[in-house]
């Protein structure tokens, strides 16, 4: 990686341009003259650069950045698995990408096709009755499953005496932060010795306030709820819903379905379990899965099959209503439909089979040298712990020092209820070689900790720059570019 | 089977090394009547026969959709520069995920740092934050950042009725959801501008924001300030969505007294792909930026005193702050909000202003040409930009379906959206349309009225 890191604005150089749109076609217009006193008199800040400078620009910030593609990308509960690149291909088709979204239906026939398709392929895959493919991400699709229950709540009569959602202290922090957003009260229930939901504290919480509870299983510690036939029983039986988080079945995908297990409302991350990008942060999918009682209620559009033909329908009196303004992030649908044909049911369980091995492979390499949160077998991905290292080194000190090793860090301080958590989840795409290495540069630093805590505490120094100030860029509140800064 | 590399001997000798004699006893907690139901999908494809499936879907679409389409209705067919979707498949982007750790991950946080400086520069905003999912779940989120501004004590927001219908509804169901009044004002049918003196009458004390969109879905361009001037009488902010692309020639919202902008940004260089991925943008004063949701990066200092970028005001965000949150976002949309810098950046000052001058141009021809014909004519007041009404004497949908047997995608039917207006065409042009495109289209309507 490089040292230079100079902004498009101080690259630019006036009378730059990196498109050319050819002679005019129409006759030209004066600007002023057409918009009046509406016409802008101030140039946006943008930079003059020739489209070759605007290449080696991106290409030298690229060159600043680490992907799956890079190496080992091993950050818990965001299953950073390898992206297939005939799923870019596919998607990369005009006829796909060149389709306005409010095209008739004769038109988009393939789009519409495989969209219908990808739906039903989701409702076999997790036992749910039928799928929304509207939401653009996990917490997309939490805020729609939230709306779902309130709907449901409403339509039985209890919307006002149900305000309550129950979330395990394990959760992630969008389930909270969607539940809380849509009005309701959230109640924290917690996790037992095992790390699982306590019964105890699900039967005291669990009353005819509570609407629904909202559960990632495997949870975030990477344990399977073996309660959770139980779980959805007591829930049921006191007039709730479940919510399923889809965050974590890429451990289960194949070998058991949220529909079986009690759930009502399941959101799945295409971009997770599903292989398609992260996109440095979005755009995933977060498709929503409903029982047969709440399907009346899913989002508007859907898409219909009748007679052989596909097409968007609005008929659905007592839908939400709309979520997106059209039908979410159709191109990552398609890259999802790619990969789930090409593994078929037998390959996603070999898929899901192979992130389970890898797991419980690398714990066992590992727990010599950190401990553990839970000495038990694990699903897709486990926990350790950093708060029994030496001195003044932290979880985020290991987490650095592993960057200078060449991999990306694992999730760390996450989940919450494991103290100076690191969380793995190495997926089922990386070799055991891979794993190997990896273990073998988690005991280097684990000893580094002991004789050299300086190589921690100074980490990483092979990266264009070095630790960051966090507290300074609060404080600086410097979020844009100005000229005078130079 | 593809994408998982573990060889027999692998798994032997890895399942050796945890004392298990199959992959099967690593699900024994899985209970057993949940256990291996029977899962019916086709597949497995191999490379070939999938690339077989996807050609017999895309042979499904029609070849050439977009070819002389004059439909927008809030998706628009720019183009897509060459450079920029070149640039995009770098993997070190697009197999990241969120920049965590900032270290190795400069190259994206230095990009949303330029793309909010150009997105707060072409809005008049003083920040922008990194992307939210589109332009309808932005509004909503602008409505619920009016809302927590004036501190959750007003529980109420109006919007002007000419905001594109896709993203007021998705409004509506959010304001339901989140249990926020929702009070939409009748345009004015005349100019089919936001009606400023209704506006002004539904602002109350109450009022946490008021809710328009320059120019509006008829692609009427109007100047908000006085609607700025009514909002902050009232203690209310002023949000504007705005087509991102029309901000090269227009006055910016912020110059015109908005507090917050925000809309979809697809323009700035996305695909169409029926609907999205697209790119939800917002923009405020520095004053509202605790209160901003999403991602936002920022400027600092390495430990050698060199100039980094990371993630910033986390506190305002989910996983620190749970059920307090701003917002529940997570995943963004940062890989398009990439391509719409990358796009910016090639365009440039010059080239950008060129842009819209030339939108201009060919929305103006398209007026004259279309709105001359006889039978037809233009209902709404000047000045447009890239879109515009076309009322005709026969119903739209009839109009439309004939000209699609000629291979014109007319634009878009606004009856469906607005019932009285079932003779009106809405009618979008971008830097792609030709005159020659517009022309075919005045020949082939002319013979239809």
């Amino acid at each position: 990686m490089s040292v230079s890191q100079k902004l498009s604005f101080e690259k630019s150089v006036s009378g730059r341009t990196g498109v050319d749109l050819g002679a005019p076609d129409f006759p030209s217009v004066d600007a002023a003259a057409a918009l009046g006193g509406l016409v802008r008199t101030d140039a946006p800040m943008l930079p003059e650069l020739s489209e070759l400078e605007c290449v080696r620009h991106f290409t030298e910030l690229s060159r600043r950045n680490f992907g799956v593609d890079t190496a080992f990308y091993p950050l818990g509960s965001c299953t950073m698995k390898y992206n297939p690149k005939v799923n870019e291909a596919i998607a990369a088709d005009p006829r796909f990408t060149r389709l306005h979204p409010l095209a008739a239906a004769p038109l988009s026939q393939g789009t519409l096709g495989m969209l219908w398709e990808l739906g039903a392929w989701l409702s076999e895959m997790t036992g749910m009755s039928e799928f929304t493919l509207s939401p653009m991400a996990g917490a997309h699709g939490e805020m729609t499953g939230i709306m779902l229950i309130k709907a449901c709540m409403a339509a039985r009569g209890e919307a006002q005496k149900r305000d309550k959602i129950l979330v395990p202290d394990s959760a992630h922090g969008t389930n909270p932060a969607s539940a809380a957003l849509c009005g309701y009260k959230v109640v924290s229930v917690q996790s037992d010795e095992a790390g699982l939901v306590d019964m105890k504290a699900l039967d005291a919480a669990c009353n005819e306030t509570v609407a629904g509870i909202m559960l990632t299983n495997p949870n975030t510690l990477g344990l399977f709820e073996t309660n959770i036939c139980k779980i959805a029983d007591l829930v049921h039986s006191r007039g709730g819903l479940l919510y399923y988080d889809g965050a974590n079945l890429n451990a289960i995908v194949g070998r058991a379905r949220p529909g079986d297990m009690g759930f009502d409302v399941a959101h799945l991350n295409l971009h997770k379990t599903f292989a398609t990008p992260h996109g440095g942060g979005g755009p995933g999918a977060g498709p929503v899965g409903v029982s047969r009682e709440l399907a009346r209620f899913l989002p508007v559009p859907f898409i219909e099959r009748r007679d052989g033909a596909f097409r968007m329908s609005e008929d659905r009196p007592e839908s939400i209503g709309r979520i997106g303004a059209f039908y979410g992030n159709v191109a990552v649908c398609l890259k999802a439909h790619a990969y789930i044909a090409a593994l078929g049911a037998a390959g996603l369980r070999e898929a899901s089979a192979a992130a389970v091995l890898n797991a419980n492979y690398l714990r066992e390499r590992l727990k010599k040298s950190y401990s553990l949160a839970h000495d038990r077998p694990c699903m897709h991905e486990f926990v350790l712990s950093g708060a029994d290292l030496p001195g003044e080194l932290t979880t985020m000190n290991v987490a650095k020092r592993l960057i200078d090793y060449g991999f990306h860090p694992p999730t760390v301080y996450f989940p919450l209820i494991v103290k100076d958590a690191i969380m793995i989840e190495p997926t089922e795409t990386e070799t055991p070689e891979t794993l190997d290495d990896f273990a073998a540069a988690m005991e280097a630093v684990r000893r580094e900790a002991d004789e050299s805590p300086g190589l921690l505490l100074d980490a990483p120094t092979s990266t264009p720059v070095t630790r960051l100030d966090e507290a300074m860029a609060a404080r600086e509140a410097d979020f844009c570019w100005r000229p005078d800064e130079d | 089977m593809p994408y998982v590399p573990h060889t027999p001997a692998d798994r032997e000798r890895m399942l050796a090394r945890l004392g298990v004699g199959s992959v099967d006893e690593l699900f024994a907690e899985i209970p057993a009547e949940i256990i291996d139901p029977e899962i019916r999908l086709p597949g497995p494809l191999g490379e070939p026969a999938l690339l077989r499936r996807a050609e017999e879907l895309a042979a499904a679409n029609a070849p050439r959709a977009a070819d002389a389409s004059f439909i927008g209705a809030g998706a628009y067919d720019h183009l897509v520069p060459a450079a920029a979707a070149e640039l995009i498949r770098r993997a070190e982007f697009y197999t990241a995920y969120t920049p965590y750790q900032p270290e190795m991950s400069q190259g994206l946080l230095q990009s949303i740092y330029e793309y909010q400086t150009m997105v707060a520069s072409l809005t008049g905003m003083d920040v922008a934050n990194a992307s939210l999912y589109d332009g309808g779940t932005a509004l909503y989120e602008a409505a619920l950042m009016a809302v927590r501004i004036t501190r959750g004590k007003k529980r109420r927001v109006v919007a002007s009725a000419d905001i594109n219908p896709f993203r007021l509804e998705v409004l509506r169901t959010y304001c339901r959801a989140v249990e926020v009044e929702l009070v939409e004002v009748p345009f004015d049918t005349e100019t089919g501008a936001p009606d400023a003196e209704s506006l002004a009458g539904a602002l109350d004390d109450g009022t946490a924001g008021l809710l328009v969109q320059a120019p509006n879905f008829f692609g009427v361009v109007s100047d908000v300030s006085d609607f700025a001037e009514a909002a902050h009488a009232r203690g209310a902010v002023l949000v504007v969505d705005a087509y991102p692309v029309a901000l090269s020639v227009l006055r910016s919202p912020g110059s015109m007294g908005a507090d917050i902008v925000c809309g979809e940004a697809q323009s700035l260089g996305l695909a169409l792909n029926f609907g999205g991925p697209y790119l939800g943008y917002l923009a405020a004063k520095k004053d509202f930026v605790r209160q901003m949701p999403g991602r936002i990066a920022g400027a600092t200092a390495d430990t050698q005193g060199r100039r980094g970028f990371v993630l910033t005001l986390q506190t305002r965000e989910q996983h620190i702050r749970r059920e307090k949150a701003t917002s529940n976002i997570c995943s963004n949309q940062a890989l398009c909000a990439l391509q719409a810098c990358m796009t910016l950046t090639l365009y440039g000052k010059r080239g950008f202003r060129e842009l819209g001058e030339r939108i201009l141009a060919a929305c103006e021809y398209a007026r004259a040409s279309l709105g001359g014909l006889k039978g037809c004519s233009l209902p709404h007041a000047d000045p447009h930009f890239n879109e515009f009404v076309l009322r005709t004497s026969r119903p739209a949908a009839d109009v439309l379906a004939r000209l699609a047997e000629a291979g014109i995608c007319g634009g878009y039917a606004l009856g469906s959206s607005f019932p009285r207006m079932e003779n009106d065409i809405l009618v979008a042009l971008t830097e792609k349309s030709t005159r020659s495109g517009v022309d075919r289209y005045a020949e082939v309507l002319e013979g239809l009225l």
